[in-house]
């Protein structure tokens, strides 16, 4: 499935161009974190990638053959919580594998321990905190398995706390062989958890490169803007 | 007069008068009856046309909605012609059976409880499509899980079917032909004392519809304040 290499990827609906040419190669290992100013289209990129919008133009090509029918799993910024338990919630990601229903409680109930939210498995699911569901959302799709997980600003609006808690899950998962790729507006989570940084503008992107090297020599005008409009806020703390 | 009539339609009740109490019984297997088939068939269709991609969905929501509001005669009149004994399913002899009842009823609450469904999954639908779509879910394992996950608020479709069975006149008095300890049932026997002058026994069975419309109704409510409360 690896290297994935995306070629000139464009999606332009009605004229106006979303995703305007994107290039970029992604490895077998790491997390490759995505920023960006507003509407860029980071968001339209990993949807993309997931299936569930057709680019209008340009290729993906998924290295080893072809895509797996279920490598790649995407959690969203507000993840869907259905009506019942905790413990159905994250189960549910292994009914479309034909799981047996006792199987997938059992299997639920281990990643549940990892994310350290066992002791409510039995709880409403609707009922959890906003980290709690982002934890949740990240248990969903870790029980599958995926070779690349998408995340979609998994932190915003989670107190620093429960940010750390998620940045831990997502080391876990990376240590477990995922391949992530994950938005984020914050720019201290990208030095701690990033490997490379890919700075999207305006649908294209302005730069790929290791993190380190994004914050203390970015090539790009863009990106330079972009860090120098953080780093009050940074350096604040 | 009036007053009298109120008081011998009360007695009635009071001692549970055993003819009152026939009709009633039938009438809530009959309606039940096609409740049940209207839930198993009218909630997935619903929910199918909901997910559901597929050519003439437009056209089919409309249909459903239309029949919606179905005259029951009409159902009626077109089960009668089915089941009559030149009908296609003529020699099954069930023209005048309860069970003739419950199908012509059945047809009736489906297009309802579908429509209702539609409407319902369709709100969730709209919020869970990606989600369900990026764990490869299939349609009919989101049909589903969506109508798991909707399971309170379809209560309403469930009583709407039920309201609708249990308040219409022409269907059961075409297919079952109001027969008296056989297909009698609580609009039928209403309609029929009425015309007859046995005021007190219509005035009965319509306050026995009105109480069982009435705590159907409050246990929907109760329902779903506990449902809320649960998942807010
Ligand atoms: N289905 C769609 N069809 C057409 N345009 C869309 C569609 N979805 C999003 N867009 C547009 O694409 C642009 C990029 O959206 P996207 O959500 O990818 O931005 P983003 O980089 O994720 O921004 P943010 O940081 O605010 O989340 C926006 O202007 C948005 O209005
Ligand atoms: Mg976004």
């Amino acid at each position: 499935m690896f290297p994935i290499q995306i070629r000139d990827l464009r999606f332009s609906p009605n004229g106006r161009a979303v995703l305007d040419g994107i290039d970029l190669e992604l490895g077998s290992e790491g997390i490759t974190l995505v920023l960006g100013p507003n509407g860029a289209g980071k968001s339209m990129l990993l949807r993309v990638l997931c299936g569930l919008v057709a680019p209008t133009g340009g290729t993906i090509a998924w290295g080893e053959g072809a895509r797996p029918e279920r490598g790649v799993m995407m959690v969203f910024q507000h993840p869907m919580l259905l009506r019942t338990s905790v413990l159905d919630n994250v189960a549910l990601g292994l009914k479309p594998l034909g799981v047996p229903a006792a199987e997938r409680q059992r299997r639920a109930r281990a990643v549940l321990e990892r994310i350290g939210l066992a002791h409510r498995a039995s709880e409403n699911a609707p009922r959890l905190s906003g980290g709690e569901r982002q934890r949740l959302a990240l248990a969903r799709a870790w029980l599958t398995r995926p070779r690349l997980l998408l995340l979609d600003e998994p932190t915003a609006s989670l107190d620093p706390s429960a940010a750390a808690e998620v940045e831990r899950i997502i080391r876990e998962i990376r240590t477990d062989g995922t391949r992530i790729l994950m938005v984020t507006h914050n720019l201290g989570q990208a030095t701690r958890l990033g490997d490379d940084i890919v700075f999207l503008a305006d649908g294209k992107v302005c730069e790929h490169t290791p993190t380190q090297r994004f914050f203390t020599r970015p090539q790009s005008t863009q990106a330079r803007l972009f860090i120098q409009g953080e780093l009050p806020w940074r350096m604040a703390f | 007069m009036f007053t009298s009539t109120f008081a011998d339609a009360l007695t009635l009740l009071a001692t549970f008068d055993a003819r009152v109490a026939e009709i009633v019984w039938l009438s809530l297997k009959v309606s039940g009856g096609a409740v049940v088939l209207g839930t198993l068939i009218g909630l997935p269709l619903g929910a199918c046309l909901a997910v559901g991609r597929f050519p003439g969905k437009g056209a089919a929501s409309v249909l459903v909605n239309g029949l919606m509001g179905l005259p029951s005669v009409v159902v009626g009149v077109v089960v009668y012609l089915f089941l009559s004994r030149s009908g296609p399913f003529g020699s099954a002899g069930l023209l005048y059976t309860p069970t003739a009842m419950i199908i012509a009823q059945t047809l009736l609450v489906i297009p309802l409880m579908a429509a209702i469904a539609r409407q319902v999954v369709e709100d969730v639908w709209q919020r869970y499509a990606e989600e369900l779509q990026v764990m490869r879910f299939s349609w009919w394992q989101s049909v589903t899980t969506l109508l798991h996950d909707c399971r309170h608020s379809l209560v309403v479709a469930v009583l709407a079917g039920l309201g609708r069975a249990m308040s219409e006149v022409g269907a059961v008095m075409i297919v079952g032909g109001n027969i008296d300890g056989a297909t009698r049932v609580m609009t039928t026997a209403i309609a029929l004392e009425t015309s007859k002058g046995d005021l007190p026994l219509a005035i009965a069975l319509g306050l026995v519809l009105i109480l069982i419309i009435l705590a159907l109704n409050a246990l929907a409510f109760a329902l779903r304040q506990w449902a809320m409360r649960r998942y807010a």
